[in-house]
C-alpha cells in the first residue's frame, strides 16, 4: 500500500541576487506589474535625461546660437552667468567677500550642528561670525569699499535672510512660547493671538507688508531700507512658527520636572533657565532644522518684494538677450544648490533624531 | 516672607501689596505687558494716519466701489474691467478657492498612493518613491513653480505645432486644451446623479454598519460606492438622451477655438503645488502607516487576511487618527502656498488685492482684505478638519 513518498524539491535559494529579486521584485503578480511600471517608468525618462543633460549638452560654447546647435542642454550658460547667479549685483571685482561671507555662514551652521559646541561657545561663535559677516558685506572698514546693500544678492544674500531669520527669531520663539504656556490670562492671549494671526497668513502678504505697510507706520522722516524691512517680516514670520515648535518641547517635559524645581525653591526664571527649557530645547532639535530648511526655502519669496536672492538673480541671470531661452538649464543649476543644501541638513537633522533619542520617551 | 496662603488656609492675615506675592506680580507682569503692546500699537497707528494725511489718501473701503479698469486673465464669473474693485476681489477669491479645492484633492490622492508606495516590498517602487520625495522637499516651491511655468511656456510648441498627446488634447505654449461637453440637460442631470450618488453612498453606509454590527455580515460598501458613483451619472446622461457631440479645440488661425483651456498659469501653478503637497503628504501618510503597531499587521494575517485587506480594515483606519492634524497643516500648506500665484501671473487674491492697492494706494485696506481672507479660509479647514478628526477619534471608556 505504502509508496514511496516523493521527496521534495529543495528549497530555493534563500539568499543571494536571484533570491533577493525573486523576494523584492517578483513575489506575487502584483509586484510584478509594479516592477514592470517601475522599470518602464525609469527607461522612459531616464535615458531621454541623459542624452539632454551629458551626451548632447554643451560645456564650452560661447555663444547662445552655437549651444543651441547641440539641441541638448546648455551648460555653457551656468559658467557665463554663474557668478550673476551667485553673487547677484555684488561689484564684480570685491566678489570675494560675498564668497568668505558666504563659507563662514555655512561654518556657523556646521558648527552650531556639533555637539561639541553646544555651550557657550555658540553664541560667541554667532556673535562673531555675524560681525565678520557683516564687515565683510558692507565694508566701509579696513580697507575694504564700502557696498549698499541694494548691491548684495545671490547664495549670501539667501545665507543672510535664513541665518539672521532664525538667529533672530530664536528669542522671540522661546518667549512666545514660554507666554503661550503662562498662567497669566492677557499675556497668554496676546501670545495666541500673534501666533495664529501670523501662521494663519502667507508669508508672502507678510513680505508685502513690511514692503508698502512698515514706511506707514514709522514716523515721518524715518525709512528702513528694503533688505531689512524684508528681514523684518522673515524673523517675525519665523518666530510664530518656532513658537509653536518650542511649545511642543516644553509640553513634553514631564511635569515632574516642573514640581522639581518648584519644590527646590527656584524662581520662575531659574526653574526655566536651568531645568526646563534645556531638556526642551533639546527635545525639539530636529523640528528646529526642519524650520530652519523651511525658512531657508522660503527666503526664496523676497524675488515678489524685488530682492536679489539667490532665485532673484537667477532670473536676471535669465533676461540677458544673448542668452535667453536657457532657464531650465538655470533652474535645474539653482535647484540643485538648494537641494544641497536642504538635503544636507535633513538629513544630518535624521541622524540627530537617532542620537538625541535618549531618555524622553516614556 | 513666606507666602500668607500656606497656613492651611485659616486666619490668613491680611493680605499687603508686596513684590513677593506672585498674584500681584502677575497683575502687574500683565498690566505691562498690555500697556507696552498698547502704546507701541498707537505709536504705529498715529504715524499711518499722519503719513496717510500727508500722502492724501484717505482711509477706508470706500476704493471697492470703484471701476476696477484692468482685466483679469481667468475668471469664474464674468467680469470686464468696467466692473468694480469688489467684484475684482470676488473674482481672485474664487479663483484661490478654485486652486485650493482641485490641489488638496489631487495632492491627497498623489500623495497617499506614494506614501503607500514608500512602504512597499518592492525594492524599485520604494526607492522611487524615496527619489520623489527627496527631492520635491528639498527644491524650493517657487523654483518649482518658475520651472513648471517655464516648461509650458518655453519647451511647447506654439499653437500650429501643438502636441496632440491624445485625441482632442492639445498641449502647447497657451496652454493646455481639453475637449469639453457642449452645453446639454443630460449633463446637468448627470452632475445631479453625481450629487445624488453621494446621498445615496451615505445612506449605504450606514445601512451596512447597521446590518453589520447586527448580522456581522459583511457589505461590499467599496465596490458599492464606486458603482453609484460612476452609475448615477451614467444614468442621468442617458435619460438626458446621452448626447454625444464634444467641443473640440479645433486650430483656427493662430489660436485654437472651442473646449476648455487650462492656462499656462493655471496648469503650472497646479502642477507645482500639487506635486510638492504630495511630497509632504507621502511623508505624513508613510509616518502615520508606520506608527501603526506592528503586532496589528502580524494579527491581521494570523486570521488570514490578506495584505491589501490590512491595510485597509485594520491599519488604515488606526492610522487616520495618526494621520488628520498633520494632514490638516499639509491642506493650510497648500492653500497658503497657492499666494505663490502672484510669482507666475494667475490671478489669484493676493495678485489682485496687490494690483489694486498699487492702484489705488490703499495698502493697508488691500493687505487687511489678503489677510482676511487667508485666515478664514485657514479657519473653515480647520473647522472642518477638528470635525472630522473627532469624528474618527478613538472613543475610549
Amino acid at each position: 500500500m505504502t509508496t514511496a513518498t516523493e521527496s521534495l524539491p529543495p528549497p530555493t535559494a534563500t539568499s543571494g541576487p536571484i533570491a533577493w529579486m525573486r523576494e523584492r521584485l517578483f513575489s506575487s503578480p502584483l509586484n510584478i506589474i509594479l516592477t514592470v511600471l517601475a522599470v518602464w517608468l525609469v527607461l522612459m525618462s531616464l535615458p531621454p535625461f541623459i542624452e539632454w543633460a551629458l551626451i548632447k549638452a554643451n560645456f564650452t560654447a560661447n555663444t547662445s546660437q552655437e549651444c543651441r546647435a547641440g539641441g541638448g542642454a546648455c551648460w555653457a550658460f551656468i559658467g557665463q552667468k554663474y557668478r550673476l547667479m551667485l553673487f547677484g549685483l555684488y561689484p564684480y571685482d570685491e566678489q570675494w567677500r560675498p564668497l568668505i561671507a558666504a563659507i563662514i555662514m555655512i561654518g556657523m551652521i556646521i558648527a552650531s550642528g556639533m555637539q561639541r559646541f553646544w555651550n557657550m561657545s555658540l553664541p560667541i561663535i554667532w556673535v562673531g561670525g555675524l560681525i565678520a559677516v557683516a564687515v565683510l558685506m558692507w565694508g566701509g572698514i579696513f580697507g575694504l569699499r564700502y557696498v549698499e546693500d541694494t548691491q548684495w544678492g545671490g547664495l549670501p544674500l539667501t545665507l543672510i535672510l535664513s541665518t539672521f531669520g532664525i538667529a533672530l527669531a530664536f528669542p522671540f520663539g522661546v518667549l512666545l512660547a514660554l507666554g503661550r504656556r503662562s498662567r497669566m490670562p492677557a499675556i497668554k492671549t496676546l501670545c495666541v493671538l500673534y501666533i495664529e494671526l501670523i501662521r494663519g497668513v502667507p508669508l508672502i502678504s507678510m513680505l508685502f507688508m513690511s514692503s508698502v505697510m512698515l514706511p506707514l507706520f514709522l514716523p515721518e522722516g524715518f525709512s528702513i531700507d528694503k533688505l531689512l524691512r524684508a528681514q523684518i517680516a522673515i524673523i517675525m514670520f519665523a518666530a510664530a512658527y518656532l513658537a509653536e515648535v518650542v511649545r511642543g518641547g516644553l509640553q513634553a517635559i514631564p511635569k515632574g520636572q516642573y514640581e522639581g524645581a518648584d519644590s527646590l525653591g527656584l524662581s520662575y526664571a531659574q526653574k526655566m533657565g536651568f531645568v526646563v527649557l534645556p531638556q526642551a530645547l533639546k527635545i525639539v532639535i530636529p523640528p528646529l532644522c526642519s524650520l530652519f530648511i523651511a525658512v531657508f526655502k522660503d527666503t526664496s519669496l523676497v524675488v515678489i518684494i524685488g530682492i536679489y536672492d539667490l532665485m532673484q538673480s537667477t532670473k536676471v541671470a535669465l533676461t540677458d538677450s544673448a542668452w535667453r531661452g536657457f532657464s531650465i538649464e538655470a533652474y535645474v543649476f539653482v535647484s540643485a544648490i538648494y537641494f544641497i543644501f536642504c538635503y544636507g541638513m535633513s538629513k544630518y537633522s535624521q541622524n540627530l533624531e537617532v542620537r538625541l533619542a535618549t531618555g524622553h520617551k516614556r | 516672607m513666606a507666602d500668607p496662603r500656606v497656613n492651611g488656609g485659616q486666619s490668613a492675615p491680611p493680605r499687603r501689596l508686596s513684590w513677593n506675592d506672585p498674584d500681584v506680580r502677575s497683575v502687574v507682569y500683565q498690566v505691562v505687558a498690555v500697556a507696552l503692546v498698547g502704546i507701541i500699537g498707537w505709536f504705529l497707528v498715529s504715524n499711518t494716519l499722519h503719513n496717510l494725511s500727508i500722502r492724501n489718501i484717505s482711509t477706508g473701503f470706500h476704493f471697492l466701489g470703484r471701476e476696477a479698469g484692468f482685466a483679469i486673465g481667468e475668471s469664474p464669473i464674468a467680469y470686464g474691467p468696467e466692473n468694480t474693485y469688489s467684484r475684482a476681489i470676488l473674482v481672485g477669491i474664487l479663483n484661490t478657492i478654485r486652486i485650493a479645492v482641485i490641489g488638496v484633492i489631487l495632492a491627497t490622492i498623489i500623495g497617499t498612493v506614494i506614501g503607500i508606495a514608500r512602504l512597499s516590498k518592492n525594492w524599485l517602487v520604494a526607492k522611487l518613491s524615496m527619489i520623489y520625495v527627496e527631492v520635491i522637499r528639498n527644491v524650493p516651491l517657487l523654483l518649482q513653480l518658475f520651472f513648471w511655468y517655464a516648461i509650458i511656456t518655453e519647451m511647447l510648441p506654439g499653437p500650429r505645432q501643438a502636441l496632440n498627446v491624445m485625441p482632442g488634447v492639445f498641449m502647447s505654449n497657451r496652454g493646455i486644451k481639453v475637449p469639453a461637453p457642449t452645453e446639454h440637460f443630460a449633463f446637468d442631470l448627470a452632475a445631479i446623479g453625481f450629487l445624488l450618488a453621494f446621498v445615496l453612498i451615505f445612506i449605504m453606509v450606514n445601512l451596512a454598519k447597521k446590518r453589520q454590527d447586527a448580522t456581522g455580515k459583511a457589505f461590499p460598501v467599496y465596490r458599492g460606492g464606486i458603482l453609484l458613483l460612476v452609475g448615477m451619472p451614467l444614468l442621468g446622461w442617458l435619460i438626458g438622451g446621452a448626447p454625444w457631440e464634444l467641443d473640440v479645440p479645433k486650430l483656427q488661425g493662430f489660436n485654437f477655438v472651442g473646449g476648455a483651456t487650462l492656462t499656462p498659469e493655471f496648469a503650472a501653478l497646479l502642477f507645482g503645488l500639487v506635486l510638492y503637497t504630495a511630497g509632504f503628504i507621502a511623508e505624513v501618510v508613510r509616518s502615520g502607516i508606520q506608527a501603526v503597531n506592528y503586532g496589528q499587521w502580524e494579527a491581521a494575517s494570523a486570521i488570514g487576511l490578506s495584505r491589501s485587506q490590512t491595510l485597509r480594515l485594520i491599519v488604515l483606519p488606526q492610522s487616520l487618527r495618526v494621520i488628520i492634524p498633520p494632514m490638516t497643516s499639509q491642506y493650510l500648506n497648500l492653500t497658503k502656498n497657492s499666494s505663490l500665484a502672484v510669482a507666475i501671473g494667475y490671478p489669484d487674491i493676493v495678485s489682485i488685492a496687490n494690483t489694486t492697492l498699487n492702484q489705488t494706494g490703499q495698502a493697508i485696506e488691500g493687505i487687511m482684505i489678503i489677510m482676511a481672507v487667508y485666515l478664514s479660509i485657514s479657519l473653515s479647514i480647520s473647522v472642518f478638519m477638528n470635525w472630522y478628526n473627532k469624528h474618527i477619534a478613538l472613543v475610549e471608556r
